[in-house]
């Protein structure tokens, strides 16, 4: 409940996009200088989203997904032919991270392949064998490497799901997105947190998550100091309002690829 | 280029395109034009996603309403007025898995079941309409007080029947 009854029909309209005219500028005018009317304001938008939340209907079709990637692949380009020094998409590290790893893999071939010709440049016919082998190894890593890669994980049959945890790190801008699934249920209130390891100093606290019924999570974009280098990520379970330090033994971890 | 950079922004629309599109298919009730607002609103998550705030609402809840937002800006012709960054929403579900989300939805239809008809329609014609308070009493016959009354009304009983 506001502490400003005048105003708590309003800011119900306001927060739906609903009230007009003189009454929406006094309401604007009364926002400005008003926090606990923010906040209420905050409350009736979550109350309008238990609206939104309560649609159900067919899922999108499947061009939908691949129309996005395009979009996104498109939209990235045209940001680079835009600017010399283009402005890095927030998860743009990673594709740095696989185009880094593709220059690796090809400056191995390189180097196998002038090994190759260098010891084989007496025969043309052993020279056309390393041409092949390494076509080849292109086309064993292709799957790899390729964007359009389609990626599956097997597990052994009769074994419960493994928990899982993908962290997507971008510390020039402090943006984390963490995607979690087979979660184990948890005690009554308590929550599990994430830590961001730094490589020196203590773990900081990167967002308190509760699986839903199927273990899965999400933690997009918790508040985390500018710059922090992740030496890895861990997660613990703590009480449900998070904690400043891990009090429990490490459950998860994993260290960047 | 660049399955990485796509991973984490895949990952997000598998958890969350259902959401999405069936806000803007209510809005809307065309297949096309709400499939053309789930490629906005993922583009602008990817092309900002520091407009979301996780300290102080949840993603699924945030997108739902950031996907109203604009389908209704689509629906009444309009250029988006609400930048994204202005948007937060304080809200418990996060409703990540298909099955949390039907339990939800199931929860909310019951609630507005349970309301008297008016307010639930003066509530419904305000969201998924995106029909003013003066609209709405021109609309229904109703004075211009009721039909704010009742809207906050039904917001406060949906906020009740969640923090039980």
């Amino acid at each position: 409940m506001t502490a400003h009854e005048q105003f708590a029909d309003d800011l119900a309209l306001y927060a739906l996009d609903a009230l007009t005219g003189e009454d929406r500028a006094k309401l604007e005018q009364h926002l400005a200088t008003c926090p606990a009317c923010k906040l209420e304001l905050e409350q009736l938008r979550g109350d309008g989203a238990l609206l939104a939340l309560s649609t159900i209907g067919p899922k999108p079709p499947l061009r939908s997904r691949q129309r996005l990637l395009d979009a996104v692949a498109k939209d990235t380009a045209a940001r680079t032919s835009a600017s010399p020094t283009p402005r890095r998409s927030w998860w743009g590290f990673l594709g740095w991270a696989a185009t880094a790893a593709v220059i690796v893999f090809a400056a191995s071939l390189w180097k196998e392949n002038a090994a190759l010709r260098q010891s084989l440049a007496s025969s043309t016919a052993q020279a056309a064998q390393t041409t092949r082998e390494l076509e080849d190894l292109r086309r064993i890593a292709a799957p790899i490497i390729d964007p359009e890669t389609q990626r599956v994980t097997l597990v052994a049959l009769k074994t419960p799901p493994q928990p899982q945890g993908k962290a997507f790190y971008l510390r020039n801008r402090s943006s984390l997105v963490f995607v979690a699934n087979n979660m184990p249920v948890l005690p009554p209130r308590k929550a599990y947190e994430l830590w961001l390891i730094p490589s020196q100093g203590a773990p900081i606290p990167a967002g308190v998550f509760k699986p839903d019924a199927h273990g899965s999570a999400t933690v997009v974009n918790p508040p985390l100091p500018s710059g922090a280098e992740a030496k890895a990520f861990a997660i613990t379970v703590e009480n449900e309002s998070g904690s400043a330090t891990p009090t429990t033994p490490i459950l998860m971890m994993g260290a960047g690829e | 280029m660049k399955s990485g950079d796509q991973s984490a922004l895949a990952e997000l629309y598998d958890r969350y395109s259902s959401v999405v599109y069936a806000v803007a298919l209510r809005v809307l009730g065309d297949t096309g034009a709400a499939e053309d607002i789930l490629q906005e609103v993922f583009l602008q998550l990817w092309r900002n996603p520091g407009a979301f705030d996780a300290a102080r609402g949840n993603l699924g809840a945030w997108l739902a309403v950031i996907t109203r937002n604009r389908a209704i800006d689509s629906l009444r012709r309009r250029k988006p007025e609400t930048d994204i960054d202005d948007v937060i929403v304080s809200v418990a579900p996060d409703l990540a898995g298909e099955a949390d989300r039907s339990r939800a939805a199931e929860k909310i239809r019951g609630v507005l079941g349970a309301m008297p008809s008016a307010q639930r329609s003066a509530l419904e014609m305000a969201y998924f309409e995106g029909m003013s308070h003066s609209e709405i009493a021109g609309k229904t016959g109703e004075p211009l007080g009721t039909i704010k009354t009742r809207i906050r009304a039904g917001l406060m009983t949906l906020r009740k029947a969640f923090q039980t």
